[in-house]
């Protein structure tokens, strides 16, 4: 038997039940009540197969062999969002060396997997509702990446847009896109780079893709130039880096332009709008919308005050507002920490980690985590920003190591053939 | 004592106002665990130019992270990492490294640096790196099995006056060319 969403919410809040939280994806099918997996023991639902639900399903099934622990992601396959700008800039022929599957993952550590939407969480009765059925849970853990305040650009259409102006901002055939445009431009055509304020997904990826950028252009499109909006007042994350990279091989051919917020976008004639003044076009136009929690976690109700982010605890990553629902990565608010790959990674060993001291009654234990991003600036240089993290108790929110927090001293060959490491480790970590 | 009133305040009432009111510190794995998204789950890196640190010594690896603090010991990331971590840290670290299960890499190693290797190792390097590198005396590293190109950093920064070395080490390393270096490293990277 399968009944519809619209009646089970009916059926739900007739019998009572409070705070029933209810989200659809923009495209999918309705979820279905019929329970895909009833539950007979422990578990552990993660929602997300990115850079921290893989890690925080691995993790509680290494921790404890005993909790069952359910993948639940609508693709069969991963396409990561760091080192994508090297794909876009020409230095890798495909997407393969970023793409994962969750098969050996799954088989290594025991791990159920439902490729399935989720298109509601009951925090009430610990029940998730996905395109292919209900699953109890004991605890959720949410890791949903982003999606796009496209409302507050005018014009723009979260179906049609993307189409002819790329945001690239979640890895995969918008990626691929972005980069068959800058093929396929004039040489002499600008491209348009437009940068939300912050915060968003990986604070110095939009400079290591205006770097990557410019090196394909200088090598394929010499008349060609980058014209960089960013909305902030100034270069978001390693600027001295990105400057001195910026005048040392493209020089030119980097117009950045602080200080100008995109408004509004009209696809046909590839123009954006800067406050509403002044009219930038471009032959390619990759505009980043600006940026919140992904879906399921605003359908969830899990969002703050800010109506973008999900607070929760710094600890166990639980919500403030949803008790047994954790959010890591790029959802959450993780205080100091930034939202990149490495700190999902992080979040979701300590979220793993006292997801399962709750559930065995055992005592919780301090969040110490690390946060690496490591930024290309040519085919052979890279430069990295790292840091350690912890709780700080009285604040009761993560902040950073004094003293451990910093960049590369200058551009670096050593750290870009360590970053190519980086990259593999981190994959396999989430693969194997 | 502490126990009890930690379980106390598990009980769900209380852990809903509060979890982090009665944390206990970062256990080992809590640390080491955050180190493996750059050297490999538990340490076993899949990285061809990042160190393994499965079932390396724990008295190098403390070793290592004090001298990356201090700056004796030249680095990339590892110098602002480890200012985040005391010695009791470091310790917990290199002990939980050290019970990993040692990690045998897999890679393409050029036979014939393999036998020049092995032959200045013999000559220059045995009498501290025992077993062929498999084993430790004082706190040199395991590096038996590590990854050539991880080797090949460290002895260019050795080779470059970077990497600092005691006396008895400098004596032997220095009159060794680059490719001698290189020769070795491909020697220990082979070594099962
Ligand atoms: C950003 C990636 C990254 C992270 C995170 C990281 N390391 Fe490293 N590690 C490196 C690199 C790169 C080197 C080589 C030295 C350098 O350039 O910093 C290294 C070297 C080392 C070495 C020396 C190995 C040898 O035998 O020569 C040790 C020990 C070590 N790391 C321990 C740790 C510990 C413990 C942690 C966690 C607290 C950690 N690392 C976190 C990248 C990382």
């Amino acid at each position: 038997m399968t009944i519809d969403r619209r009646s089970f919410l009916k059926m739900t809040a007739g019998a009572g039940a409070a705070g029933v939280l209810y989200g659809c994806a923009s495209t999918g099918p309705s979820g279905s009540t019929a329970d895909v997996m009833p539950k007979t023991g422990r578990r552990v639902v993660v929602v997300g197969g990115g850079y921290g639900g893989t890690i925080a399903a691995k993790y509680i099934r290494m921790m404890d062999k005993n909790i069952e622990v359910v993948l639940v992601e609508r693709n069969d396959h991963f396409v990561s969002c760091p080192f994508s700008n090297l794909y876009i800039g020409g230095l890798m022929k495909d997407l393969s060396p970023l793409t994962i599957r969750y098969d050996k993952l799954a088989a290594n550590h025991g791990i159920k997997l439902l490729q399935a939407e989720v298109t509601g969480v009951d925090a009430a009765s610990r029940t998730v509702v996905t395109s292919k059925g209900t699953l109890k849970y004991d605890h959720l853990v949410l890791s949903p990446g982003i999606d796009f305040r496209t409302e507050e650009v005018k014009g723009y259409d979260i179906a049609t847009t993307p189409e002819v102006i790329p945001h690239a901002w979640k890895a995969g055939p918008q990626t691929v896109l972005l980069r068959k445009q800058l093929e396929a431009m004039p040489d002499g055509g600008n491209v348009v780079l437009s940068i939300p304020l912050a915060p968003f997904r990986c604070p110095p990826g939009p400079y290591e893709r205006t770097s990557m950028i410019a090196m394909f252009l200088k090598q394929h499109k010499p008349k060609s130039k980058i014209i960089v909006l960013d909305a902030n007042p100034d270069i978001v994350s390693k600027k001295g880096l990105f400057l001195k990279g910026w005048k040392k091989h493209y020089e030119g051919i980097v117009d950045y332009r602080p200080a100008k917020k995109v408004t509004e976008v009209d696809a046909r004639s590839k123009t954006v709008l800067v406050e509403g003044l002044e009219d930038v076009r471009g032959a390619v136009v990759n505009l980043i919308p600006p940026q919140r929690a992904g879906q399921i976690a605003v359908a969830a109700g899990l969002v703050g005050a800010d109506k973008n982010w999900c607070p929760v605890n710094p600890t166990t990553f639980e919500s403030t507002i949803h008790k047994g629902i954790h959010v890591i990565g790029d959802a959450c608010v993780a205080g100091a920490m930034p939202k990149s790959g490495y700190s999902a990674n992080s979040e979701a060993k300590a979220c793993a980690t006292n997801i399962v001291n709750m559930m065995n009654g055992r005592e919780i234990v301090d969040f110490s985590g690390i946060n690496t991003c490591y930024s290309f600036l040519s085919a052979k240089e890279a430069v990295e920003v790292t840091g350690v993290y912890k709780v700080d108790k009285e604040k009761n929110t993560i902040i950073a190591v004094p003293g451990t927090v910093g960049v590369s001293p200058d551009l670096s060959e050593l750290e870009a053939i360590y970053a190519e490491s980086w990259l593999k480790n981190i994959l396999i970590e989430m693969s194997t | 004592m502490r126990i009890k009133a930690i379980q106390w305040a598990l009980s769900a009432a209380v852990l809903a106002m509060s979890a982090s009111a009665f944390s206990a510190p970062p256990t080992p794995a809590m640390l080491s665990n955050a180190c493996a998204g750059c050297h490999g789950t538990h340490g076993e890196s899949a990285g061809p130019s990042m160190p393994a640190l499965a079932g390396q010594s724990k008295i190098s690896i403390v070793e290592s992270m004090k001298g990356f603090k201090s700056g004796e010991r030249p680095s990339t990331v590892m110098g602002r990492l480890s200012k985040g971590y005391s010695d009791a840290e470091f310790e917990a670290m290199g002990e939980f490294f050290s019970r990993q299960k040692p990690f045998t890499t897999s890679q393409t190693l050029d036979r014939a640096k393999v036998a020049k290797g092995a032959e200045l190792h013999e000559k220059n390097c045995a009498r501290c790196h025992v077993e062929n590198g498999k084993e430790i005396k004082d706190n040199s590293p395991v590096m038996a099995g590590q990854w050539v190109k991880y080797l090949e950093i460290q002895m260019a920064d050795y080779h470059s006056g970077k990497r600092k070395m005691f006396d008895r080490k400098a004596e032997r390393m220095k009159p060794l060319s680059q490719s001698d270096l290189d020769a070795i490293a491909h020697f220990y990277a082979s070594v099962k």
